[in-house]
């Protein structure tokens, strides 16, 4: 079974969502300026990509191939609106922080991209472990993000103080401008560690 | 008409059934659970105009108990008739009903306001307060001291502004400006302003605007002073004018 291992760890660093394919770049920006946050919107993207690459997946030999964008799309804006839902339900402050980020799920490229690039050609089982993969992906870089962000900017860490008394945060790692560099400096480190280098 | 387009309009059409019924059931039998934290929020919202912390000494927020205590032990919720400033006992509810949709106080003839007590006298009041920003409809509730005249605090909870311009008007420096700024001064009523640029040092009744948010800040101006001078009416018989 090592195929499915494969499905499943090659997302979290050899071809990571955010550090190699670059996809899903608007949330990693936005969401992570605090762990909370976050975490619930890992938890929500992962849902939705396991879930709408599972169900692409069942219907993958009926759907019409002229039509199969726009079926993918109304199953993503479909499990992101009920994700949203029990969001507003039952956390309601973050679900407010988040605003508009957890609707814009259903334009997030990695969702779309593993179902047309996977859930169209696997079984739902495979399916399955593709998103849960791709989600743990990008989660694993959203939470680092997040984490530096939180801990320079605000010197917490999920609200907790970590950082000494003394400590000055620093307001950059707040901005949109501290996430870019994070996740810049993420990039090159992950590439620099797999040894993964653009063609020239 | 290709050979299969029968095959595919069905197939779409069957699609979107099971969406949509997906769709409906998850909000309709979610929507008590997100009416009841809304109304949470609301109650919540009207505490921290009053200046009571929605936090803790451990630093966590308030529970939903604490919330409703503070509620049963000090607020009581009358209502002014718009037109002349009386308080109107025993409210029609069907009136009550229908008022409670309207989006500002515009579209109201009863205005409701919350008056604080301690040990039976009232200390401060607070009224919501809503009308147009740039892009929507922007919620909120003012309070004022027993003099009728100072701005305890501000919040605005509910609105669609842009995220990082007219949104921040639900942050807590935004707000913050407002507490001790006066609506009322020598016997006549003053407005209460955002200003864009900067408030004048020093100034009694006007806050900093937000760069990038001066449609919103004038959106509140006006709001704000159209509802003060509607509760004005029954204000200024408190204050014996």
């Amino acid at each position: 079974m090592a195929k499915n291992k494969d499905i499943l760890l090659d997302p979290l660093s050899d071809n990571n969502p955010i550090t190699i394919q670059i996809l899903g770049i608007c949330s990693a920006l936005a969401v992570t300026v605090k762990m909370e946050t976050s975490a619930v919107m890992c938890i929500a993207l992962t849902v939705v990509l396991v879930l709408s690459n599972v169900a692409i997946s069942l219907i993958r030999n009926i759907t019409p191939g002229r039509i199969r964008m726009i079926v993918e799309m109304a199953v993503v804006a479909t499990l992101v609106i009920v994700t949203d839902q029990f969001l507003r339900a039952y956390m309601f402050d973050v679900s407010r922080q988040l605003s508009v980020f957890v609707g814009l799920i259903i334009t997030n490229c990695i969702v779309m991209g593993r179902m047309e690039a996977f859930g169209m050609q696997n079984p739902p089982g495979l399916a399955f472990l593709d998103g849960l993969g791709n989600g743990l992906g990008y989660s694993a870089v959203l939470l680092t993000v997040a984490s530096l962000r939180e801990v320079l900017g605000s010197g917490t860490w999920f609200g907790y103080h970590v950082m000494p008394s003394g400590y000055q945060p620093n307001g950059l790692a707040l901005l949109a401008p501290g996430a870019f560099i994070i996740i810049g400096l993420l990039i090159w480190a992950q590439r620099t560690i797999i040894k993964k280098f653009e063609a020239e | 008409m290709r050979k299969d387009d029968i095959r595919v309009i069905t197939f779409a059409a069957i699609v979107c059934v099971i969406c949509s019924l997906l769709l409906s059931v998850t909000a309709q039998s979610l929507k008590d659970k997100q009416d009841e934290q809304v109304e949470l929020d609301r109650k919540m919202n009207v505490l921290k105009a009053f200046g009571v912390s929605l936090v803790d000494e451990s630093g966590a927020r308030i529970s939903k108990e604490t919330v409703e205590r503070y509620f049963t032990d000090h607020i009581s919720e009358i209502f002014i008739a718009k037109e002349t400033g009386d308080v109107v006992e025993n409210p029609d509810p069907v009136v009550l009903k229908k008022e409670a949709k309207a989006r500002t106080h515009e579209g109201r003839s009863l205005l409701p306001l919350y008056v604080w007590k301690d040990d039976g006298v009232a200390t401060k009041y607070a009224f919501p307060t809503s009308g147009m920003g740039l892009w929507s409809i922007v919620h909120g509730y003012l309070a004022l001291d027993r003099d009728l005249a100072t701005v305890i605090g501000v919040t605005f909870y509910k609105h669609g502004e842009t995220p990082g311009l007219g949104g921040e008007v639900s942050t807590e420096w935004f707000q913050n400006q407002f507490a001790d700024k006066k609506i009322y001064e020598n016997g006549s009523l003053i407005r209460l302003e955002v200003v864009k640029g900067g408030a004048p040092e020093g100034s009694n009744h006007q806050v900093d605007g937000i760069s990038g948010a001066t449609m919103t800040g004038n959106g509140l101006n006006t709001f704000i002073n159209r509802d003060i001078s509607y509760y004005n009416k029954y204000f200024s018989r408190i204050r014996g004018t």
